[in-house]
């Protein structure tokens, strides 16, 4: 994948937005717990209301909670209130939420900045929680004295049922009153953190219902408050993750995009010697499926890959926010979760791999029973067939049943390590917050983004499963963009002299493939003339093939030169050097589209007379207007709709069209009857008379009235000549004419 | 990825969003499409309800078992489900230890009671677990044995099909069958048939608990399922469009890439590079453009689910915060309700697609019951006769074939061979020169009249027997991916070693193969490209030579062989010959010239028979294809 990055480059900007935006969308998807633990923690466990520093207090209170306070803090808070003046503007807004305010006198919290705010929290939240305990003196003195202190709780029942506490306090003496705040205050600092707050905040509900405040309705206000912010936070969740969705779709199909284009483009200008060291079909693929694959996985790692870390990272934070001492926890739960995946992963993995070659070796067996149908059967080989099958099937249903076992274990497994999180969570949890440093709505969240931390981590476990798939694709495609080429047009091309008469000239040519060890050819020099036809015969791997090959540069030679009226072929551009030459390669292949636009690839401008003389010539003529649609007729990709011996001819009329000065026909009419090959020779030799025409044949008839044969073997010119010299001289030509010609044909 | 999954539910495939995290490992054969295509319907089977029946039949004694499986799959989702629930209580447990913390109950926190919920909760989990682990162990079992039997079935009938069959259908559609067909099959029973029934009792099960914590609430729940439902059928609806266009383009631009690579040669020889990276350009960008779309939209499911289980998680965390305030729930209670609504969604999801996978499993079936019950090659006869010694005499009496009834191409053909002599059969390409060999083997049936053999009608022997009278040596080099000597051993399995390596003589093949590295013992490779095609030609012969049958069918080669090789075929055709019945579809005029009679083929028919003087005398086809083909006089 990394030779593939000059193609992600461009799309950095796209990447990093997204990245920006799934940070957004890590952050809102994580409040969500955060907020639900809000709801828990204040507005139900606090009745919403979220501070132990009261908006208003009664002056009575104030007068209260002084005697519990050092001096220094006594001064924090005559700084921080002031007393509401009845009348006031101040007093009319706040008796609408505090109808009892003019019962008595109360003071009112002045605008604060943060660090006074801490200060004053501090300042109050002890006193707050003894008048917290004065006040629940009345209603449960048992367990407000348990509260206060326990010293106080056996002194206090030898008080008389209703006596006000505080009332005693201060009608108590000096030293006695002083030992009983000590106890309260000694007692109060074995509590601490949560707790301590809690009944702070407790403490401000009470002061604020004795104000007439409907503590109820703040409740669900404040449960409504923090659920619209959900409902918003949910929003942009889903707004963000469309736009990274959208930056993601755009990246991944553009890069995409642009990999299929440069690898289209390379394959386009590879020579014929670059191309075979591929072959078309690995070819084919790379440039589909691997760039489909190289684009899921982009789009994938964007999404997931990336959301995973942001997620864990934010959840992680968030947790340890939570509850500092738990955060091993979860750390513990995704090492096992990882490690265990990872050993579902080395042990099914390789069976994955194996699986593949056993299906393909499973249709192996099955195809080749198919295409060997009689032949079984011949020779009565069913049950060996089938014995070879079942073996097959036998390890492709064994490799099954264990991937398939492992996968069976791996689910459940998974869900007990989450679930043993979560019971983990709520047993160490339980003595953090009886330790009070741990509020119950933050265990829950805690939870919430254990599993979401999780989840991520899992996800992105999964994603190793296609990384390396496309990985392996990503290699394949930037080989092929790697690959050098190696025939390229000259620095000064020049120009062949007009008109051009077409003589082809083979001066000492070797040849060989490149990383090849042996030359194909060797010292092939002939001249080919216009108006001549020169025929190439030879056995299979003879290299006559090759011969022509290297005349329009789809391979270069290794040694010597080929030339065109005298000119170096490497001295023109590929351009103009294959615009002279007229080339039927062995296989007729057409182009989807209509007969007419297969004929024009020669000659777009061509005349229909031109198009209709070729098409004649190439003894296609019957089958052509023989159709209702004439030259408009469709031809289908590859052109499947035409016999092999139709595409033949349709592609030596293509080469007709364009009236070069040179004819190369590479075997061109083996799939023709000799019938038709015969008349098509015929008429070539009428129309095409003036130009230089090279045929490359497996048939002596096809040869045998050239002006010039060339016998080649084992990539040697082993004879040159006509029929009649040949036989008298080339043993090879002998051969080959013996195998196919009786003996008066040959005479 | 997904919000506030809870880990405490059962099946990871079962919690939270619209794509579990760990649903299927996919892997080349077992995947069943990602993406938007696996939302969309996929084929549908003509008859669903017999394939289905015929399915269930074909599933047999595993019924039971399968039955069980189910069993345990419900009773371990039933488990599972408590779980929620009792952990929520636990919450409660330690809230209300809270409260009375706060409150200065000297009590505080029960930790004893705690663990107890803590401990039952484990316990749940960990019998669900093992339940599932037997339940998956068995499914596993099951699918790979059903898989088995399917294969072996489909791969068995092939052998006791006519040939006439694979006249209508493409390799490549058998092959699909005994691959993809069974394998969507053994995937519904391995994965899609226990999660439909745990989807079941998960909807159930968890509904009923939704109902047991809270009335409201739950009701709040199910008025968000149809909406996400809804939303998600409109959603798949448009990013389909999108995908499919996307599909097309994207054949366009592989079309394209196909074409130009095939055609590499000739693009290059036409300078037609340019226009055609033009073409590709334009083709390409319409295919970006889709394909950004269709990536698009099928992204919306995703967030979109999530958002509407959000909106449900905020529903159920202020309605829950009210009734806890009103002391009608309690906290643990909020805790259980969000996770069995985050786990409400995919089994429902899993439900929804249920007609999709049955569908798609039904037609999956169909057309491997469809293959399976084609009929058979007619039984070979009760009481057959065995063939003795045979003289090798061939007689073709009235006989009349057509490979489709309708289409007669050999309407009343009578021709007596006597033992040893050699007949050619000659005729244009397509001509039906295989038919007639194909007819003396009994691949396929007569329409009428009798082929004999000795004197005995071909349909009283046993197949097996009949074509053990027989060596065949065809164009169409057939070997098999094993080593050479098993392939020349193909016809005669108990030959020994020393008779392989003579018969390769015999056919000239001992000394090439010799040449080969590994020699006899070398593995040829798929489709046989490590040798020549003139090397695979010698093989097959000294394969027939082993086999040293009475009669011999010859095809003789056109393909490109070298010279040499050409000729040490020609001599290992000839001495294969010597003495036995034979019938030699001809290329070569000394074959034809040599044969004792010449069957002259024309569209389907024969035309005309006879020797080669006599048929040249006739002046009729034969003479013009004569002339034609081996007479070269014509003036370049």
């Amino acid at each position: 994948m990394k030779r593939l990055l000059p193609y992600i480059k461009p799309y950095w900007p796209l990447i990093l937005l997204a990245l920006g935006l799934l940070y957004v969308m890590a952050s809102t998807d994580l409040a969500l717990p955060d907020y639900l633990s809000q709801i828990i923690n204040i507005g139900i466990q606090q009745n919403g209301v979220d501070t132990p520093v009261p908006e208003v207090i009664r002056a009575s209170s104030l007068e209260n909670m002084a005697l519990f306070q050092s001096e220094q803090d006594k001064a924090v808070i005559a700084d921080a209130y002031h007393p509401v003046e009845p009348g006031s503007a101040e007093y009319a807004s706040l008796s609408e939420r505090f109808p009892a305010l003019g019962q008595e006198p109360v003071y009112a919290l002045k605008p604060l900045d943060a660090s006074a705010a801490a200060a004053l929290e501090q300042a109050m939240t002890k006193p707050l929680v003894i008048l917290y305990g004065f006040q629940m003196m009345e209603q449960n003195p048992q367990q407000a004295a348990a509260l206060l202190s326990p010293e106080l709780a056996e002194r206090l029942k030898s008080l008389p049922q209703g006596a006000n506490l505080l009332t005693l306090l201060t009608q108590l003496p000096e030293a006695q009153a002083a030992e009983m705040k000590n106890a309260i205050t000694r007692h109060l600092s074995t509590l601490e953190g949560t707790i301590l707050r809690q009944m702070a905040v407790r403490a401000v509900g009470n002061e604020y219902s004795a104000l007439g405040f409907n503590l109820q309705k703040n409740q669900t206000s404040y449960i409504l408050r923090i659920g619209a912010r959900m409902v918003l936070m949910a929003l942009l969740a889903v707004a963000t993750s469309i736009m990274v969705s959208y930056l993601a779709s755009r990246t991944s199909a553009g890069v995409a995009r642009d990999i299929r284009a440069a690898v289209f483009e390379k394959v386009a200008g590879f020579s014929s010697a670059e191309f075979n060291n591929f072959s078309t079909n690995t070819l084919i693929t790379r440039t589909t499926n691997d760039v489909g694959q190289v684009q899921q996985v982009i789009f994938m790692v964007i999404r997931m890959a990336f959301t995973a870390p942001m997620i864990g990272i934010g959840g992680v934070i968030r947790a340890i926010d939570k509850s500092p001492n738990m955060w091993w926890l979860i750390a513990l739960a995704v090492a096992i979760l990882v490690m265990f995946i990872m050993l579902a992963f080395a042990l099914a993995l390789p069976k994955f791999k194996i699986m593949q070659n056993l299906v393909d070796r499973m249709n192996l067996v099955i195809r080749e029973n198919l295409s060997g149908l009689m032949v079984v059967r011949a020779f009565n080989k069913q049950d060996f067939e089938e014995q070879r099958f079942d073996k097959a099937n036998r390890e492709v249903t064994g490799t099954l049943r264990f991937i398939g076992r492992v996968m069976t274990t791996m689910f459940p497994i998974i869900n007990l390590i989450m679930t043993g999180l979560s019971v983990a969570i709520i047993w160490v949890g339980a003595r953090e917050v009886a330790q009070s440093t741990l509020q119950v709505g933050n265990l829950i969240a805690f939870m919430q983004y254990s599993a979401q931390i999780m989840f991520s981590f899992m996800n992105l476990s999964m994603l190793f499963i296609f990384i390396p798939r496309a990985a392996i694709s990503g290699d394949r495609i930037a080989d092929v963009l790697e690959t050098p080429i190696l025939i390229r047009d000259p620095q000064e091309p020049q120009q062949l002299p007009k008109p051009v008469q077409g003589k082809v000239e083979f001066i000492d040519v070797d040849f060989r493939y490149p990383d090849a060890e042996v030359d194909v050819l060797h010292d092939i020099s002939f001249t080919a003339l216009p108006g001549q036809v020169t025929a190439l015969i030879g056995s299979t791997g003879s290299g006559k093939s090759t011969v022509v090959n290297l005349i329009p540069r789809f391979f270069e030679v290794s040694k010597g030169s080929i030339r065109i009226d005298g000119v170096d072929i490497r001295s023109l551009k590929q351009r103009d050097l294959r615009a002279q030459i007229g080339f039927v390669p062995q296989k007729g292949l057409l182009f989807s589209g209509t007969i007419d636009s297969n004929m024009r690839l020669g000659d777009p401008n061509a005349d229909e007379a031109v198009i209709r003389e070729a098409i004649e010539i190439a003894q296609a003529a019957d089958f052509v207007y023989g159709k209702p649609e004439q030259l408009n007729a469709e031809v289908s990709q590859g052109g499947t709709n035409f016999s092999g011996g139709q595409k033949q001819r349709l592609s030596i009329a293509r080469a007709l069209v364009k009236k070069p000065p040179i004819y190369i026909f590479d075997d061109s009419f083996s799939a023709l009857d000799f019938k038709t090959d015969a008349a098509l020779r015929k008429e070539l030799k009428k129309k095409v008379g003036a130009s230089t025409v090279l045929i490359v044949t497996q048939r002596v008839a096809t040869a045998k009235n050239s002006d010039q044969i060339l016998v080649l073997e084992n990539g040697r010119l082993v004879g040159q000549g006509t029929h009649q010299e040949l036989m008298k001289t080339c043993q090879t030509y002998q051969e080959i004419a013996s195998s196919q010609l009786s003996q008066e044909e040959l005479a | 990825m997904n919000n506030q999954k809870q880990p405490e539910v059962k099946k990871p495939a079962e919690v939270g969003g619209a794509q579990p995290p760990v649903k299927r490992i996919p892997s080349p054969s077992m995947q069943r499409g990602g993406g938007p295509a696996a939302l969309m319907p996929g084929e549908k089977a003509r008859n669903f309800k017999a394939s289905m029946k015929q399915l269930l039949a074909y599933l047999g004694k595993y019924k039971l078992a399968i039955l069980v499986v189910m069993l345990i799959a419900s009773v371990s989702v039933v488990f599972s489900i408590f779980g929620p629930k009792i952990l929520g209580q636990a919450t409660t447990a330690l809230y209300e230890g809270v409260s009375r913390m706060i409150a200065g109950d000297p009590r505080g926190i029960d930790f004893a009671e705690i663990s107890r919920f803590l401990l039952r909760v484990l316990a749940l989990y960990l019998g669900s677990a093992l339940l599932d682990v037997i339940q998956g162990f068995m499914m596993t079992s099951i699918s790979a044995d059903i898989t088995y039997r399917f294969r072996k079935e489909i791969a068995e009938k092939i052998n006791r099909l006519p040939l006439s069959f694979f006249d209508h259908i493409t390799h490549g559609e058998v092959l699909s069958r005994i691959t993809n067909d069974v394998d969507t099959i053994s995937q519904t029973l391995n994965q899609s048939l226990s999660q439909m029934i745990t989807s079941l009792v998960s909807v159930i099960g968890i509904l009923i608990m939704m109902f047991t914590i809270n009335v409201q609430m739950t009701l709040i729940a199910l008025t968000i399922v149809p909406l996400s439902l809804l939303i998600i059928r409109y959603v798949v609806k448009h990013s389909q469009r999108y995908f499919r266009k996307q599909q097309e383009y994207l054949g366009h631009v592989n079309g394209h890439i196909e074409e130009v690579y095939s055609g590499h040669i000739v693009i290059k020889a036409f300078n037609g590079e340019a226009e055609s990276i033009a073409k590709m350009k334009a083709l390409n960008e319409t295919l970006y453009d889709s394909a950004w779309k269709s990536q698009l939209h099928s992204a919306f499911i995703m967030p979109t689910m999530r958002f509407i289980g959000n909106l449900g998680y905020v529903a159920v965390a202020i309605l829950g915060g009210y009734l806890v305030i009103r002391k009608e729930l309690s906290i643990g209670n909020i805790q259980a309700f969000i996770q069995y609504m985050r786990s409400f969604q995919q089994p429902l999801m899993n439900i929804a697609n249920i007609s999709n996978i049955l569908q798609q499993t039904a037609a999956a079936a169909e057309r491997v019951f469809e293959f399976l019950n084609e009929p058979e090659e007619s039984p070979d006869p009760a009481e057959p006769l065995v063939p003795g010694e045979i003289k090798g005499a061939v007689e073709f009496r009235n006989v009349r074939f057509g490979y489709d009834p309708d289409r007669i191409i050999i309407k009343d053909f009578s021709v007596k061979v006597e033992p040893g002599q050699q007949i050619a059969i000659v005729g244009p390409t397509g001509a039906g020169k295989t038919t007639l060999v194909k007819l003396l083997m009994r691949f396929y049936e007569l329409n009428s009249g009798q082929i004999l053999i000795d004197g005995v009608d071909i349909t009283r022997f046993r197949r097996a027997d009949l074509r053990n009278i027989f060596g065949m040596v065809l164009q169409d080099t057939w070997l098999y991916n094993g080593t050479i000597r098993e392939n020349i051993r193909y016809g005669s399995q108990n030959a020994s070693d020393e008779d392989v390596v003579r018969a390769a003589d015999t056919a000239y093949a001992d000394h090439f193969i010799r040449t080969l590295p590994g020699g006899y013992n070398m593995l040829l490779n798929e489709d046989a490209t490590n040798i020549s095609a003139g090397q695979k030609q010698l093989l097959t012969i000294a394969r027939a030579v082993l086999s040293d049958p009475a009669i011999l069918i010859l095809d003789e080669a056109t393909s490109s062989v070298d010279t040499r090789t050409e000729v040490l075929i020609q001599k290992a055709m000839n001495k294969l010959m010597q003495g036995r019945t034979s019938f030699i579809i001809a290329h070569r005029l000394s074959t034809i010239r040599n044969a004792d009679r010449i069957l002259v083929l024309r569209d389907g028919d024969i035309v005309e028979q006879g020797k080669h003087e006599e048929l040249l005398a006739q002046n009729g086809f034969y003479a013009e294809l004569y002339n034609s083909q081996f007479v070269l006089q014509t003036n370049y």
